[in-house]
This record gives C-alpha cells, sequence and structure tokens, in this order.
C-alpha cells in the first residue's frame, strides 16, 4: 500500500486523567490505518471506543492537555505531526476537511452562510476578492443547494437541519481537499435527509476523487457507503476488513456480536445478542485481549497475551487470539422461526383510544400575546393500543409523535378530541380526578441522562411514584419494592444508594423502566427509549421490554423512527406525516408493502446493514414543512412523487383496505 | 445583662440556616462536591481565613449587653464612662448586692477594644501623632498662652521624649510580630497535629506533607494567610496601646475602633438582606417558571415595575419615611443604639425589596428550561403533587444559583451600603459604617494639609472584605457552575 493517501502508524493519544483518576486516559493505542485515493474507509464502534478521538488526532485538533504520546500519520509525504502549527492550519481544511455530527452548533448564527462558506475559500484558495462570491455559488451548487445565490445570503436558523449540513459539506469543500473526516454526519439528522446527505458525500467523492474517513456506529451507513472498514474497540482497532468480506463473516468476535445485535423482523421471536459488562475504562494498562472479559468464546490465553495482527482472509485482519489456529467455526445464528403464534392473540377491546386528538400550540406575538396562528403538532389522531402488544409510531423529527405521546399521557393537555381509557375521557378531567389514572399509563424517555433527577438517589427516583401516589408510604415497604424492581430490570439492589450518574446510558434506562414499571401500569408510552444507546445496549433494553411485556402483558406505544426496531419489537405501525398518520396496519404489512408515497419513501431511505442489498431510494424533495403552516390537501403533495392534481384540493380520507390496513392517500386503490 | 438586638437576632438565624446547609450539604453529594472543590482550591482558602477573621470581628460585636454598673461608682462616675471590666469586677464583689444595669448598650468588642474607645482626643489628629492637628492657645507654665500643636491626651502620651516615637513604634512592631507568630505557631502546631492524626501519619511527616503542599487541602496556604493576619492584628494592637494608629476624626475618636466598628454594619447590609430578599426571589421566581401562564405574568409585571422605579429614590423615601416615624415615636426605644439598630434593619429590608429582582429572573429562566425536563415529566406522569415536584425537582436544581448570586451580591451590598450613607440615606449618623466614615471625612477632604486617613482606613478595611468576597465568591461560582465543572 505504498499509494496510501493517508497512513497512520502506531497513533497514541493520551487525555489527561479524568477526574478522581490518576493516570491518563488512553484514548487512541497503536491506531494504524491507511486510506487510498478515492476511498471510503469507515471507522466504526459504540461511544467511547476512541472514534471521534482518532479523527481529531489527525486533525491535531485533541481537546485540552489531550497529546499524542507515539506514531506517525502520513498525508501524502508529509508527516503531520512533525509539522508546525501554522503549517497545520494550512493542511486544516486545505488538504483535510472535517465535517461534524451536530450541524446546528457548527455554523455561527450571525453569519450568513455565503460569509461563512467565503471565510473557508479566503482562506484556502488564495483567490482574488472578486471570485469568492462566484465561488460560493459554484460550492452551494455543488452540495445541491437550489437556489444558491438566495441561499448564500440567509442565516444558518433559515436553513433546515439537512441544509446546514449540506453547508457544512460546501465549507469542506471550500479547501479542495484530497481526504474528507466526516465525524457521524447523519447520526443527528432523520433517515430521508440522511440518505441526501450520504448520496452528496457520494457523489462529491466520485466527481473529486476525494477519499472520505467515515466515523460511525452505525452498521447500515457502513454497508451503503464504505469501501473498507476499522472496527474500533476500547482505544484499538480489531479488526480490518473490505466491507464485502466484514458483512460475509465478520472475524473478531465484538464484530460479530454487534451484527448479531441489530434488531430485524427475523430475529422477532427471540431474544437479541447482547454483549455482557460495558467498555472497560481507559486508563490502565491491559494485559491481554480488551474485550476478554465480555467475550463469549474468550480462552484462558486471552486474558494474559496481547493479539497481534492476523489475517482472517484476503482483505481481512484481525486482533484475535482464535485465528491463529486457522479459521475458527462461529456458531451459525440459529434461524428463529418467527412464532406468531402467541402473539397473534389481541383482545378485541381496546385498553386505549384516542379519538381525533388534537394538540395546538398558539403562536402569540405582540405586546398582548394576541394567538396569531397555531402549531398543529398533533392534528387529529385516531389509535387503539391492546394490551400485550405495541404499537409503533413512525415518524420523521417534527412529526408530532413525541407531543401525541404527551397528549395520551395528558402532559401535554389535548385541544380537541378525546382519549378514551377504562370508560372515561382523560382529556376531559380535572387533574385532581386525573391522579388515578396516573397509575396506569406511564412513560420513558429517549435520553436516559435527562430524565433522571441528578440530586436523587436511585431509591427515591424509582420509588417516588409509589410515594407519591400513596401505594407504599412506608420507608421501609417502599424501599423492599424498589429493590424488587431494580432486580426486575437487571440493576440489582446495591443500585439503591447511588446517584443517577454513576450509571451508563444502559443502566439508566434501565433505571426509568424500573421507575415507571413501579405503579404496576399497564401502558407504557417508550418515547426513542434507545435512539441514545449503542447498539449492543440497545439489545439488551429491547430484551428487556419484551420480556416484561410478555410477563405483565403491558401494552407499548413505542414512538421512534427506527425501521429495524419496530420490525423487531411491533406488532403494529402506524406512520405520521405532520400530525396526522398517514398509513396505519400490521408491522408485516406495513414494512413489507408499504402502500403511502411516503411510507414507501420513508422505509426506501432506511440503510441496511447488508451490502448485498441493494435498493432505489426513492428521493424526497426539501423538507418537512412547518406544522404551523401546512400545505394545503394531503400535506404530503408538494414532495410526493406521485402527486397528482386533486392532492391539493382536500385533505385525504381515510380509505381501508382489503388487508385491513388504512391508508390515507387517494392514489391507492380501495380494491 | 445581654441585650439581643433584632438584628443581632437576624445574625443568629443566617448562622443556624447556614449551619443547617452545612448540615444538608454535608448529607448530599451533589453539595459536598463542590464545597469540597472550594476547599481545595488556594485562592478561596486565603479568602476565606481573611473573611473569617472580618466574620470573627463582626459576631463578636453582635453579641450586646447592659454592662452592669456598680452603686458606688456609679454615683461618682459618669455612667457614660464605666468601664466594663470595672463592673464586672465591681459585680463580683457586691454579689448580694441588687444588680443595677446601665442604660448603655455595650458589644463584647467594645469590652475587648475599650482601652481605643474611651482614649479620646480633642479632636484631629494624625496616625501616629503626639500633637494634635490643628493649632490651638496653650497654657504656658508661666501663664502666657501660646498658639501651637497642643499634645495628646492619649496618642504617645507614654513618651517622656517625642523624638524617641520611632524607637518606641519599632519596639512595639517587633513585639506584637513576636507575639503574633507566637500565638500562630501554637495554632499551627495544633492543626498540624490534626491533620497528621488524619493522615496517619507522624507530627514531622505531617508537618513536611503540609509544607510540601502534598495535602488536598492547600494547608499551607490557610496557615501563610493565618500568619500575616495575626501579625498584622498583634501588631496593630500593640502600636494601638499606645498611639491612634490610624488617627482620630473631627471629634477626636480613633478611626482604628471606628473602622473595626465598622465591619458589623457591612456584614449586616451584606448578609441579611440576602436573608431577606431570598425567599420573595426564589419562591416568586420558580412559581413564575413552573407555572407560567397567569402568574408568570403576573409575577413578571411586578419586578419589571420594582425594577423601573430608581432604586435609590425607593430607598430614600423609605428611609425619610422611617425617619419621621422615629422623630415622632422617640419613646418607643429605650436607645440610640436600638433606633440605630432598628434603621439598619429597614435599609437591609429595602435594600433587599430592590435587588430581589435579578434573582427572580434567573430563577424563573431555570425553572421555565427545568419543568419541560424529563424528571419532572416523569414526575408528573406519576402523579406527584406540584409542591412536591418544586421542592424535590426544582430547587435542588437551582441551588447553585441562588449559592452563586448571593456570594456574588455580597460585596455588590457592602459597597451599596457606603454608597448611601454617603448620600445621608445609609445607616444612622450615630452607628459606625465606613460609608458614614467616608461622609463625614468627604468635607476634611478639602483642608490644607489634608486630613486623610479616615478614609483610607474606610477604604483598605472595605477593599480588603469586598477583595476577599470577590476571589471568594469567583471561587464558588467555578465550583458550582455546571458548565464550568464540564470543562475540567
Amino acid at each position: 500500500m505504498t499509494n496510501a493517501l493517508l497512513e497512520v502508524t502506531g497513533l497514541t493519544t493520551e487525555l489527561p486523567p479524568s477526574r478522581g483518576g490518576e493516570r491518563p486516559v488512553r484514548v487512541c493505542d497503536d491506531v494504524g490505518f491507511s486510506i487510498r485515493p478515492g476511498e471510503t474507509v469507515a471507522l466504526l464502534g459504540e461511544s467511547g471506543c476512541g472514534k471521534s478521538m482518532t479523527a481529531l488526532s489527525l486533525m491535531r485538533l485533541l481537546p485540552l492537555g489531550g497529546r499524542i504520546a507515539a506514531g506517525s500519520v502520513c498525508l501524502g509525504d508529509q508527516d503531520l505531526l512533525r509539522l508546525t502549527e501554522r503549517d497545520m492550519r494550512r493542511i486544516r481544511g486545505g488538504r483535510m476537511g472535517m465535517i461534524f455530527q451536530e450541524p446546528q452548533t457548527s455554523l455561527n448564527p450571525v453569519l450568513t452562510v455565503g460569509a461563512q462558506i467565503a471565510e473557508a475559500v479566503r482562506v484556502h484558495a488564495g483567490m482574488p476578492r472578486a471570485g469568492i462570491g462566484a465561488r460560493v455559488v459554484e460550492l452551494l451548487r455543488a452540495v445541491g443547494i437550489p437556489d444558491p445565490e438566495r441561499r448564500a445570503e440567509e442565516y444558518p436558523h433559515q436553513l433546515s437541519g439537512g441544509m446546514k449540513q449540506r453547508i457544512m459539506v460546501a465549507m469542506a469543500l471550500a479547501g479542495d481537499p484530497e481526504l474528507l473526516i466526516a465525524d457521524e454526519p447523519t447520526t443527528a439528522l432523520d433517515v430521508t435527509i440522511q440518505a441526501q446527505v450520504l448520496q452528496l458525500l457520494k457523489g462529491v467523492q466520485r466527481e473529486r476523487g476525494m477519499a472520505v474517513l467515515l466515523i460511525t456506529h452505525d452498521l447500515g451507513v457502513v454497508a451503503e457507503t464504505a469501501d473498507r472498514l476499522a472496527v474500533m474497540y476500547a482505544g484499538q482497532i480489531v479488526e480490518q476488513a473490505s466491507v464485502a468480506a466484514f458483512f460475509a463473516g465478520p472475524a473478531h468476535p465484538y464484530s460479530r456480536k454487534l451484527l448479531e445485535s441489530l434488531p430485524a423482523a427475523d430475529k422477532r421471536a427471540g431474544a437479541l445478542a447482547v454483549i455482557p459488562g460495558r467498555v472497560p475504562p481507559l486508563d490502565q494498562d491491559f494485559t491481554g485481549c480488551r474485550f476478554a472479559p465480555r467475550c463469549f468464546r474468550a480462552m484462558e490465553r486471552c486474558h494474559d497475551t496481547v493479539p497481534g495482527w492476523l489475517d482472517a482472509g484476503a482483505e481481512q485482519r484481525v486482533r484475535c487470539l482464535l485465528w491463529e489456529a486457522g479459521t475458527p467455526t462461529f456458531a451459525p445464528v440459529a434461524a428463529q422461526q418467527a412464532t406468531d403464534g402467541e402473539e397473534a392473540a389481541a383482545s378485541a377491546d381496546a385498553l386505549l383510544s384516542t379519538d381525533d386528538l388534537k394538540i395546538h400550540f398558539p403562536i402569540r406575538r405582540g405586546l398582548f400575546k394576541r394567538t396569531v396562528g397555531h402549531v398543529k403538532a398533533v392534528d387529529g389522531l385516531d389509535l387503539a393500543l391492546y394490551a400485550g402488544r405495541t404499537l409503533a409510531l413512525v415518524g420523521e423529527s417534527g412529526c408530532g409523535k413525541t407531543t401525541a405521546g404527551k397528549g395520551i399521557l395528558q402532559l401535554a393537555r389535548p385541544t380537541a378530541g378525546a382519549v378514551h381509557y377504562d370508560g372515561v375521557d382523560l382529556s376531559r378531567l380535572k387533574p385532581a380526578r386525573l391522579r388515578p389514572y396516573r397509575k396506569d399509563l406511564q412513560v420513558i424517555f429517549q435520553d436516559p441522562f435527562a430524565s433522571m433527577n441528578p440530586r436523587m438517589l436511585v431509591e427515591d427516583i424509582v420509588g417516588e411514584g409509589l410515594q407519591a401516589l400513596g401505594i407504599a408510604p412506608g420507608r421501609a415497604e417502599r424501599r423492599q419494592r424498589v429493590a424488587a424492581l431494580l432486580e426486575q430490570v437487571g440493576i440489582g439492589e446495591q443500585a439503591l444508594g447511588r446517584y443517577p450518574h454513576e450509571f451508563s446510558g444502559g443502566q439508566r434506562q434501565r433505571i426509568c423502566i424500573a421507575r415507571a414499571l413501579a405503579v404496576e401500569p399497564r401502558l407504557i408510552v417508550c418515547d426513542e427509549p434507545t435512539s441514545a444507546l449503542d447498539v449492543s445496549v440497545q439489545a439488551q433494553i429491547l430484551n428487556l421490554l419484551k420480556r416484561l411485556q410478555q410477563e405483565l402483558g403491558l401494552a407499548y406505544l413505542f414512538i421512534t423512527h427506527d425501521i429495524s426496531v419496530v420490525s423487531y419489537l411491533a406488532h403494529e405501525v402506524a406512520v405520521m406525516y405532520l400530525g396526522r398518520i398517514v398509513e396505519r396496519g400490521s408491522t408485516a404489512q406495513i414494512l413489507g408493502e408499504p402502500r403511502h408515497p411516503y411510507t414507501k419513501a420513508l422505509l426506501s431511505a432506511v440503510p441496511v446493514a447488508d451490502p448485498e442489498r441493494q435498493r432505489d431510494i426513492i428521493r424526497l424533495e426539501g423538507d418537512m414543512p412547518s406544522p404551523a403552516n401546512p400545505p394545503a390537501g394531503c400535506h404530503f403533495h408538494p414532495r410526493c412523487p406521485e402527486a397528482i392534481e386533486d392532492c391539493a384540493a382536500a385533505y385525504p380520507d381515510e380509505r381501508r383496505l382489503a388487508d385491513g390496513r388504512t391508508v390515507r392517500c387517494i392514489r391507492v386503490q380501495t380494491d | 445583662m445581654p441585650v439581643i438586638l433584632t438584628t443581632d437576632a437576624l445574625i443568629f438565624l443566617l448562622i443556624a440556616v447556614a449551619l443547617g446547609y452545612g448540615v444538608y450539604a454535608a448529607q448530599h453529594e451533589h453539595l459536598r462536591a463542590p464545597w469540597r472543590s472550594v476547599a481545595r482550591s488556594r485562592v478561596g482558602v486565603a479568602a476565606l481565613v481573611v473573611i473569617g477573621c472580618y466574620v470573627l470581628i463582626g459576631l463578636l460585636d453582635s453579641m450586646h449587653f447592659h454592662p452592669r454598673v456598680e452603686p458606688v461608682a456609679a454615683s461618682s462616675a459618669a455612667p457614660a464612662a464605666t468601664d466594663a471590666a470595672r463592673a464586672d469586677a465591681g459585680g463580683a464583689a457586691a454579689a448580694p448586692m441588687e444588680a443595677r444595669y446601665s442604660t448603655q448598650v455595650l458589644s463584647v468588642l467594645d469590652v475587648i477594644l475599650s482601652g481605643l474607645r474611651e482614649r479620646q482626643e480633642k479632636t484631629f489628629s494624625a496616625p501616629f501623632a503626639t500633637h494634635l492637628f490643628v493649632k490651638e492657645p496653650i497654657e504656658q507654665p508661666d501663664g502666657s498662652i501660646v498658639r501651637g500643636y497642643p499634645p495628646l491626651e492619649h496618642g504617645g502620651a507614654h513618651l517622656k521624649d517625642p523624638s524617641r516615637r520611632g524607637f518606641d513604634i519599632a519596639v512595639r512592631t517587633v513585639l506584637g510580630a513576636i507575639k503574633g507568630l507566637l500565638v500562630w505557631m501554637a495554632l499551627t502546631a495544633g492543626l498540624v497535629w490534626l491533620v497528621a492524626h488524619a493522615r496517619g501519619e507522624t507530627f514531622n511527616d505531617g508537618a513536611s506533607a503540609i509544607w510540601q503542599a502534598r495535602t488536598t487541602v492547600p494547608w499551607r496556604v490557610l496557615l501563610l494567610t493565618l500568619a500575616v493576619m495575626l501579625v498584622l492584628g498583634f501588631v496593630a494592637a500593640e502600636l494601638a496601646a499606645g498611639y491612634h494608629i490610624l488617627g482620630t476624626d473631627k471629634v477626636g475618636e480613633d478611626v482604628f475602633y471606628q473602622s473595626l466598628k465598622s465591619i458589623r454594619t457591612g456584614l449586616v447590609i451584606g448578609t441579611l438582606t440576602t436573608l431577606v430578599m431570598l425567599p420573595a426571589a426564589v419562591i416568586l421566581g420558580i412559581m413564575a417558571g413552573y407555572f407560567r401562564g397567569l402568574t408568570d405574568d403576573i409575577i413578571q409585571y411586578l419586578y419589571t415595575t420594582l425594577n423601573s422605579i430608581p432604586g435609590v429614590l425607593l430607598i430614600a423615601a423609605a428611609i425619610l419615611m422611617l425617619q419621621v416615624y422615629m422623630t415622632n415615636n422617640a419613646d418607643q426605644f429605650a436607645s440610640l443604639v436600638e433606633r440605630a439598630d432598628l434603621r439598619l434593619l429597614f435599609l437591609c429590608i429595602i435594600l433587599g425589596v430592590t435587588s430581589w429582582t435579578g434573582l427572580c429572573r434567573l430563577l424563573r429562566g431555570e425553572s421555565l428550561k427545568l419543568r419541560e425536563q424529563d424528571y419532572v415529566q416523569a414526575a408528573s406522569a406519576l402523579g406527584v403533587r406540584h409542591g412536591t415536584i418544586i421542592s424535590r425537582h426544582i430547587l435542588p436544581n437551582v441551588l447553585h444559583i441562588v449559592m452563586i448570586t448571593v456570594v456574588l451580591d455580597f460585596s455588590g451590598l457592602v459597597l451599596a451600603e457606603a454608597v448611601l450613607s454617603y448620600v445621608n440615606i445609609g445607616v444612622d449618623p450615630t452607628m459606625n459604617s465606613w460609608g458614614n466614615m467616608i461622609n463625614s471625612a468627604r468635607l476634611e477632604l478639602a483642608r490644607e494639609p489634608i486630613v486623610w486617613w479616615s478614609l483610607a482606613a474606610a477604604f483598605v478595611f472595605m477593599f480588603t472584605l469586598v477583595l476577599a468576597a470577590n476571589l471568594f465568591a469567583d471561587v464558588v461560582r467555578d465550583a458550582f457552575d455546571p458548565r464550568l465543572a464540564r470543562v475540567r
């Protein structure tokens, strides 16, 4: 590999000791890989494995106190680690561009985007002042922004998330980089936007022959965009392979488990594979394989022998002792036969149903706070939830799914419509009359770090509902119940006297589940409970939720944007667009054969962790309109590839198809 | 017989609140950790020692009593000149007799400083002077009258030869420094023993650990600051016994004594004002942010309106009203001290009324943010009542803001007192305060030669306190601000 564009060898980076620690944290340890011109290499791994730190080390943009202890980073024939800071500045944004995860915070809100791109152009292109404006427009056009002359004059807040990420790409392209480092470029974006941005990256790369280092945790994105990949674990690369070889048979047990823990439709019947334990702290010296304590194939030797690189095929290298004695055999994942028998038993009576539920937020302006309009977050929602079954509410961010969940829980009081539960309309009850029903309806939130009061002990957090609703007023009794609950969710009662910050994300989510379970609810609204978690931890939580549903007969309203989770967990799916449900039916119906154009587009945009499977992405134009001012007629028609004139006339009525699903689209035949 | 003035009672209440908070904080890790990092900061510890000295003086000055009057002495000596020490001795001797008390109110500090308090001169005298600052007719032994600088009654009166003043001052300075160092060494030995004991080491190891700054708490800095304060204190005490080290003012009162007495006034204004404003700011701020809607509108209009009234005007109006009331009902007040004390309290209240809006606004914003947090949502989904949500979820999560504001406001209020007294709407003119000192000194600035010492003394004392408080506030803010915590 003499023609490599970027050659990293033995890169070792240390950060200063974390609080209470003595030793420096070695976030990258002997990291080595190379990138050829025009190639996409993905750096894959769970959070805390040192992916981002590797990227920052390459750019020499480490946080305060961080230092590169050893190794070399050669871009072409230049060793970046030997350059002066002054020369390095010219490399950054020049030969090497970088885009970050969060487009919202990467742009300066008080400058126009044109000015910000112009700055990058001025620094690197060294062209006359007059040419800069034209170059900015050219760059904006290159990243597929319509009407670039006008857009250049706009401020970041006037652009949507996908647009901002395009602007970031344009800025990175300003210096005509040979290498683009993309640090989780689509993690903060919706799937349809993610598809747009990934497509853009691929296109730009093809045109310019640029190399891309893609940092991601999403196996689907890797399968679709990368040529080769490197799997990182605990600061070290444990496997390098071409994408085709990797997905055909991952060599490292860690990679294997990662792939197996992805939820999918064909794993419905059983539990997902999980990796026990967590990533070890990096401020220690490892005497053996770092993964050994969590490895299902660990041998005696793994704990005291540091594995070196071994070949595991033509395009695959791995750090694992299993490969010393030739190709090991991994037990094939038991092809679990989906047994829908026990799932099918849906009781006839709905546990909870909503009838034309509307939640509008008034927009107030002026001195006297006059209402000038409404944000129609939820605009006529009909749902039914059954005991022991899961309804998945799917949609992009901003479509009102979270508000719908809050409306059902009466955390946001509905503007109109009804929520029928147990023969009463919850939306009409006064707060005091509502309290007895609180017990039955519970919620689990997305962010396990924000959903617990950092000032309270776990015991008090989980016991809060027991105390508030007077279920277990005595302290001793409460303590006993909380301990039992923590045992049930797999945390153990030693957690009682500890604070939330002492737990990892997955453990916190378990505590949140325990808190919800404490009051013995019949329905739980799960608001994206796994989207902030790593794949292997997500598998643990999904397994737990599934087990609890089977044991306790809970009804779930599962709010998510992750289609693979839906296919694994849900019985029914409702697809939401701009406050309304556009299609609803059983999981197999919707995911197998979507009928509504929006559902089709949404599903086609989801990356699949299987490079063999080619799919046609239905590319949606533009972004979701504002719910304050939805388009006339069918809300989706301005972006719809199948739209006809009649679509703009009126919002389509619900149509029930022969297979039992309902669709709101006039183009769908009811036959 | 002890007298408890209103402000004294409130100070003790404040101490009780602070102790309660300390006990509460010790049990909660999220409060203990920031305080621990305060205690580990060198600047924080040094500032704390300085503030501690001020607080000690302030507390000594807050224990008031009526001195006991010896019946025999009472008939001969004027009650105003009663020496408390003598009264004590007399009391012990005349135990069976019915005790009689003077109407005068003294504090423990007055007793300690009784020498300073009683050694009054006729009028101005410069620091360390042996003669008055102004010329007066002096009657010579032969009966003739000469205009000259008369010798002071007390300052430097012990000197037989005024030209040996420099030597005397040097001797006293050295003596004071030695005394200070001796006390410091005794304290140091005690501290080293405690630290060594806690670390399970020998005395020598403990001492070297402290000296080489290997301890987590910077004891060395603490001891050095303490050494400076003790040496300064003892040197001042030694010198003050023979001289007016900061001179005397227009009526011949010792300026050093005035400066020390002013400490209590400054501290009271800085702390009690906070105590007065805290409940309003915290309750209203959280209510506005948490309940929103009409409650929010009313509270917002309330503080916006209040904020629009010029603060000085409000304070002037209130103080003038109080003055009128006190003149019309003079018989309600047993002594001048009580009158002055009421005015001080009133000033605290009115300063509190004008200064709660800032904190209230901060807390409203924070509560607005917190009420949308998932854990508050989860609590309402669990049917937790509003009161419980506020006290359990909102209040503990805004306490750091309260803490930071209180510490930051302190120095501002101390300075505000000086400004208000300067424009005559501050504390009672009979009460010692830095503001009053500056106010009375301002005319003398126009004299030739200039009388600078009142102003300088007030400035130095105030500056030291405010600087220490500001440094301490910075450390506290760094420790409590969650955004800064992540940076480190």
